[in-house]
């Protein structure tokens, strides 16, 4: 009786599992270009924080500054937004000096960076907001640009330009960066102010200059990181508060101010968020990067690849 | 001031508060006197910790939705009055506190910032994935019909101690600001507060001279989370309709961060003053203007005081006088 049930059953499991794995494979896709995405939000940060200890968290928010930028001249002009990203980073490295020049004589002069010095970038973060939202109201935005719509399939993986271009710009920006910081005088001075600042100041290099210039060159990476955030999701003024999570966690997980590690922490982040979307539902997905970086400040402080001396234990 | 007179002033400005919803018609004034109220309390509620022990905390707004969502599980599950939904609203999120505290406070302040950060989502989450409370809808609480004790009816047209919900609300308020100034005044003069000083000051040194630093911490946390939630206890009852959004939003952090940055944080008094002038400014920029305008004065405000004037108002006050002398 039920023999004959048993080719259909068969059939029947095989093609859930099918179904599941292709589910699966996809997942595991996207998070990767997910996390590919959050390295890109979370590098200059880990410049910022990592290396420099200042707590830029108005980081997402010159993030959005920039995607607005990137949206007022892709609508105008019809510019590609990761040109215009380009194109902007300079005045972004720029306003970046600026904002030190302020941090360092305001606070990290007199040793009051650890309350005023948050107050100050918590303050910035909402005037941001606030007037990109008198601007340009509470209204999703988006880009055009021809690669945005494209969606091949390869065999049974979707793989959606939308979120495989700024993966790739993602990748290079990150690894740019990390060779920059490991091979160039400059980056290895950037390391060196993390190190020992004091020493620093012995041979006759002035630390204030050189966090100035990092500080710099991690608010320039917002202004691309902007135009990927406009290419992946519409925006709003306050979308980047969704990103302020993210990009800490990424940071502190990868072990304070180590570019592979932020890399990394990015793509674990990215597989875990998007296996949670699949299978649980997405209105669970912002608490993997919060949960994630709670459970790791409670328990290793120090990061997947921590660096020496790390202060926090 | 002396111990007695300031409980005398504190009990006065109770007195009058209630003179006041007996006497005062437009309801207006109480409605903003609310707001204006809770921002103070919130702002000292802050202030315990990172005004004297110099722990920054971002996620005020978790205490404060917690306490709001606590109250609404209390009613939900066995109907809790206003009273009680208050009192719950602040014991739960005085053990969250709790339970914050001895995760993240081992750790550098900064990263006890990110991690209240970091508790405010994750809250904000597991509400939103609640369904007994409402979810991301949210959850409507209806006041009762003439309520009464021991036979006094509290709310009603006639012969009761207070017209409507608005007038008992903003009493309710005023009561929980002036013990909230009580226990921060006491705070400030006691072994404790002096405690939270030298922890701020330099926390290896207290620790060495047998400050118990850790312990210190988590009272102090314990205490602003719980102030927090009783704010947040008293919200659903006022707004009549929580959701997420409104209980958890960011906007509840900054002004709970703000008030005191602006006023001053060495004494009770700053947070008071910034709640004041702050809160005013608020109402009347959202009447004439705009509500989104408000958040950018508190930002401004928030830039600028802690560039050109860190001490705050307080901080100004004293420059102006000693100039004068």
């Amino acid at each position: 009786m039920t023999g004959g049930l048993t080719p259909v059953r068969q059939i029947f499991s095989g093609i859930a599992a099918l179904f599941s794995f292709e589910l699966l494979i996809n997942a595991l896709v996207i998070g990767l270009l997910l996390g590919g995405f959050y390295a890109a939000l979370s590098i200059g940060l880990s410049i910022s924080f990592g290396l420099l200890d200042i707590v830029n968290i108005a980081h997402p928010a010159f993030i959005i500054l920039g995607a607005f930028v990137c949206f007022i001249f892709n609508s105008l002009y019809g510019f590609d937004p990761i040109l215009i990203g380009l194109c902007f980073a300079p005045v972004f490295f720029f306003l970046g000096t600026l904002i030190y020049r302020v941090y360092y004589g305001s606070f990290e002069k007199t040793g009051a960076e650890a309350l005023r010095g948050l107050a100050f970038f918590f303050g910035v973060m909402f005037i941001i907001e606030v007037i990109l939202i008198m601007y340009f109201g509470v209204d999703f935005q988006m880009v055009q640009a021809e690669y945005i719509d494209y969606k091949p399939s390869l065999g049974f993986v979707d793989l959606p330009f939308r979120m495989f271009v700024p993966f790739v710009i993602a990748m290079i920006m990150t690894l740019g960066l990390q060779y920059f910081s490991s091979h160039t005088f400059f980056g290895r001075a950037m390391q060196a102010v993390a190190q020992d600042s004091l020493a620093l100041r012995l041979m006759a290099i002035d630390p204030a200059r050189i966090k100035r210039i990092a500080f710099g060159i991690s608010l320039a990476t917002c202004s691309i990181a902007g135009a990927l955030v406009v290419i992946v999701i519409p925006i709003e003024p306050s979308v980047g508060r969704l990103y302020i999570g993210q990009v800490f966690a990424i940071v502190v997980l990868g072990g304070l101010g180590s570019q592979s590690g932020t890399l990394i922490a990015a793509m674990l982040l990215g597989l875990t968020e998007s296996l949670i979307t699949t299978f649980f539902g997405p209105s669970w997905s912002p608490a993997v990067a919060f949960g994630a970086l709670i459970l790791v400040l409670a328990f290793k402080p120090t990061g997947i690849l921590g660096r020496q001396g790390d202060t926090r234990g | 001031m002396s111990t007695n007179r300031f409980y005398m002033a504190i009990g006065g400005l109770a007195v009058l508060a209630y003179l006041a919803t007996a006497f005062v018609d437009n309801q207006y004034y109480f409605f903003a006197g609310f707001a204006i109220l809770q921002l103070m309390v919130m702002a000292l509620a802050w202030n315990i910790l990172g005004g004297y022990a110099g722990y920054v905390n971002f996620g005020s707004a978790a205490f404060f939705g917690l306490g709001a969502y606590a109250a609404i599980v209390a009613l939900q599950l066995f109907g809790a009055t206003l009273f009680t939904q208050i009192l719950i609203g602040g014991c739960f999120a005085g053990l969250v506190g709790l339970a914050t505290g001895y995760l993240t406070l081992r750790l550098r302040g900064v990263y006890f910032a990110i991690a209240t950060l970091a508790l405010l989502v994750v809250a904000e989450t597991l509400i939103v994935n609640w369904d007994y409370v409402g979810g991301a809808a949210g959850a409507y609480v209806l006041p009762k019909r003439n309520p009464s004790i021991l036979g006094i009816i509290i709310v009603g047209k006639n012969d009761a101690l207070f017209g409507n919900y608005k007038e008992l609300l903003f009493f309710l308020m005023c009561v929980i600001a002036l013990i909230t100034i009580a226990v921060c005044r006491y705070v400030e003069k006691s072994k404790f507060g002096r405690g939270l000083e030298a922890l701020r000051d330099n926390e290896e040194a207290a620790e060495s001279m047998g400050v118990p630093t850790l312990k210190l911490k988590l009272i102090a946390t314990t205490l602003s989370a719980s102030v927090m939630g009783f704010t947040g206890g008293i919200f659903p009852y006022y707004m009549t309709f929580v959701d997420p959004i409104s209980a958890f939003n960011l906007d509840i952090s900054v002004n709970a961060l703000a008030m005191p940055l602006i006023g001053g944080t060495a004494t009770w008094l700053g947070p008071v003053l910034g709640a004041i002038v702050l809160g005013t400014l608020q109402q009347v920029i959202t009447v004439t203007i705009s509500s989104s305008v408000n958040l950018l004065i508190v930002g401004l405000f928030l830039v600028a005081f802690v560039i050109f004037a860190p001490d705050g108002f307080l901080g100004l006050i004293k420059k102006f006088k000693k100039r004068r002398d």
